[in-house]
């Protein structure tokens, strides 16, 4: 087979997966739940390994029905054990999650000798092998199986989300009023937390326990950065996923490394630049407004200073440009800069040695010590 | 003494509890039709638990809430709620007609999506409450008292019969009170039933024509002038009360 095509291949698989795994990841990034996304990624095994040795086949699809079904039973368990009020939630996962997995990683390791699961690629997978795992129906190959699970996950959670999108909404926003109005919580969590079940059991088999968690929780917490709607953080989380898949599998092949690992690096490379870059809520955008609320209130300080004194006996010593910054108490060469900037603004006037408020500045003053 | 005349709520024998504790014991309470009602009592008293079991958020341990003669289940598209401010994330990613759009839900039912006509009277309850300016306003960056005009909205749109509301005077400003109370004024007068939790006592007797003071058991409830007195207050909030009135 060409490599090309495989390279094609495996990148849209990495693509599909990723937008199948941003889109419930986005409600659970709002409802504040990314940690169970986790859990179910890793306790779905035991209910993996069950139903491989009851198929004795990795392709079957009653796997993806068992692990679904442990998926959900995580849930439950979660549930329960944060419902007697003695466990919070996080150390409910805690409890939950590795217990599951113990024990299918036990069963791994007891039968291992006659199945091909290994415990790396459970939790990395393999991303490289997906399309050579080709569905074979009637003896032909009509592409890799990854490629049609994760496709109908991806369509499976765009349908439900464009059914139920004012359900989910209006749940994870405010779940007493949806209670209220028979909008039953309880029904869309399990919903939705089937849906995070079922494509993480699907994008297990290639891209493993832990990326599928990076894939998940990724997009949608950076495109939470970017946006205040939900429609576009939903479209944004997809976008997102997609550039990361696509360029963590470029990065991959250059670096020749594994791929799985390059995708969730690229995930936070990304979050981490959206972070400091994005407009209004960056951290650069914040440290600059911070910047530039400095000089903006030091200009105030210094009409409000001149203009307290204006008229009186002592006004002439106090707006003396070379003794400002004795009575502001101010670094001199702070209190050059702020002169400058209201110079340059029109709040004052340079009289000889002196300062004078201009009517602009006067206004200014005025209007501040108002409010 | 029973009359026939139908209550807009009829709670009887209501018993809330958590596990042993009882957060309300046998309440029993009677809401008049067109009644603008305030539940007072000290904290902890239940009054939220009683707002969330008439709504079947809480199931009691025994007891029953009747509205309009018919259980809640069958009734949830005449009742309106606005719960406490802090029960939300308002960091959110939506708008303030968004929000206020989620009053239409219950009438849209499952699936269907709200159309033009639940916009108009969303944006009808934004004016309202004096908050068109802010119709794309993300909600974070509402004030305190904002915010809660929001959720008035949304319980306007809801075109209920019934209103209860969870404190919507916390933490508001003076302008957004007298909106508020206004408005409350307004549905008593067009025949809706509201029912307020409430926590300033010096206000009682100005905004609100029924009171029920209540502190894990009912101890009164019935119009403010023969209900909101001395003794009752007393026995509502033990001695710790510095403020009576006469």
């Amino acid at each position: 087979m060409i490599t090309e095509n495989i390279n094609l291949l495996t990148a849209i698989i990495a693509v599909v997966s990723a937008s199948a795994c941003a889109l419930p990841g986005v409600f659970l990034v709002l409802r504040r739940m990314t940690l169970m996304s986790d859990a179910i990624s890793h306790a779905i095994l035991p209910g993996i390994v069950l139903a491989f040795f009851l198929t004795h086949s990795v392709s079957s699809p009653f796997l993806i029905v068992a692990a679904t079904a442990t998926g959900i039973l995580t849930v439950v368990f979660v549930e329960l054990l944060q419902k007697t009020k003695l466990v919070k939630e996080d150390a409910a996962i805690g409890l939950t999650f590795p217990a599951l997995f113990s024990i299918g990683v036990i069963l791994i390791s007891r039968y291992s000798k006659n199945i091909h699961l290994d415990i790396d690629a459970v939790l990395l997978g393999e991303l490289a092998y997906a399309p050579l795992n080709q569905l074979d129906i009637n003896g032909r190959e009509i592409g890799p199986v990854a490629l049609y699970v994760m496709g109908f996950m991806l369509v499976l959670n765009v349908v439900f989300i464009l059914v139920f999108y004012k359900e989910l909404k209006l749940v994870t926003f405010d779940a007493s009023l949806a209670a209220t109005l028979g909008f039953a919580p309880t029904l869309i969590h399990y919903g939705l937390m089937t849906l995070v079940s079922m494509t993480t059991v699907g994008a297990f088999d290639a891209v493993g326990s832990i990326l599928v968690v990076a894939l998940i929780v990724g997009p949608p917490a950076t495109a939470y950065l970017m946006t205040d709607s939900l429609t576009r953080m939903l479209i944004l989380s997809v976008i997102i996923g997609s550039i990361n898949a696509l360029g963590g599998y470029w990065l991959s092949i250059l670096l020749n490394v594994s791929i799985a690992g390059t995708i969730a690096s690229v995930t936070l490379l990304v979050f981490v630049l959206v972070f400091l870059i994005v407009p209004n809520r960056g951290l650069v955008s914040i440290a600059r407004r911070h910047i530039r609320q400095k000089w903006e209130f030091a200009q105030t300080m210094l009409v409000i200073h001149l203009f307290n004194h204006e008229g009186l006996p002592e006004a002439q010593e106090e707006s003396e440009i070379a003794h400002l910054h004795e009575h502001l108490r101010w670094e001199p060469s702070f209190a050059l800069r702020v002169v400058k900037n209201a110079l340059n603004n029109r709040y004052v006037l340079q009289e000889a040695s002196q300062l004078m408020l201009t009517e602009r500045g006067r206004a200014k003053a005025q209007r501040t010590l108002v409010q | 003494m029973h009359t026939q005349e139908t209550k807009a709520i009829q709670v009887t024998d209501l018993t809330v509890a958590y596990r042993e504790t009882p957060v309300l014991w046998d309440i029993d309470l009677d809401v008049p039709p067109g009644v603008l009602l305030s539940i007072v009592g000290p904290n902890g008293a239940g009054k939220t638990t009683l707002i969330k079991a008439i709504l079947g958020l809480v199931r009691p341990a025994a007891g029953n809430v009747l509205i309009y003669n018919k259980p809640y289940a069958v009734q949830r598209k005449i009742v309106g709620y606005v719960p406490q401010r802090g029960s939300v994330d308002w960091d959110f990613p939506t708008n303030v007609l968004d929000v206020v759009m989620m009053g239409r839900y219950g009438a849209l039912g499952w699936v269907r999506r709200p159309g033009k006509q639940d916009r108009e009277l969303a944006m009808h309850a934004i004016e309202k409450v004096g908050m068109e300016k802010y119709t794309t306003r993300q909600i974070s960056q509402l004030s305190g008292g904002q915010q809660q005009r929001v959720f008035i909205a949304r319980a306007l749109v809801q075109d209920a019969t019934i209103y209860l509301m969870d404190e919507p005077f916390q933490g508001v400003d003076a302008t957004t009170e007298r909106t508020i109370i206004a408005l409350l004024q307004e549905l008593r007068e067009n025949g809706k039933t509201v029912v307020v939790v409430h926590h300033d006592l010096q206000t009682v007797t100005d905004y609100f024509d029924w009171v029920m003071l209540l502190n894990i058991r009912r101890i009164a409830s019935g119009p403010v002038e023969e209900t909101f007195t001395p003794d009752n207050l007393r026995e509502t909030y033990g001695g710790r009360i510095a403020f009576i009135k006469n």
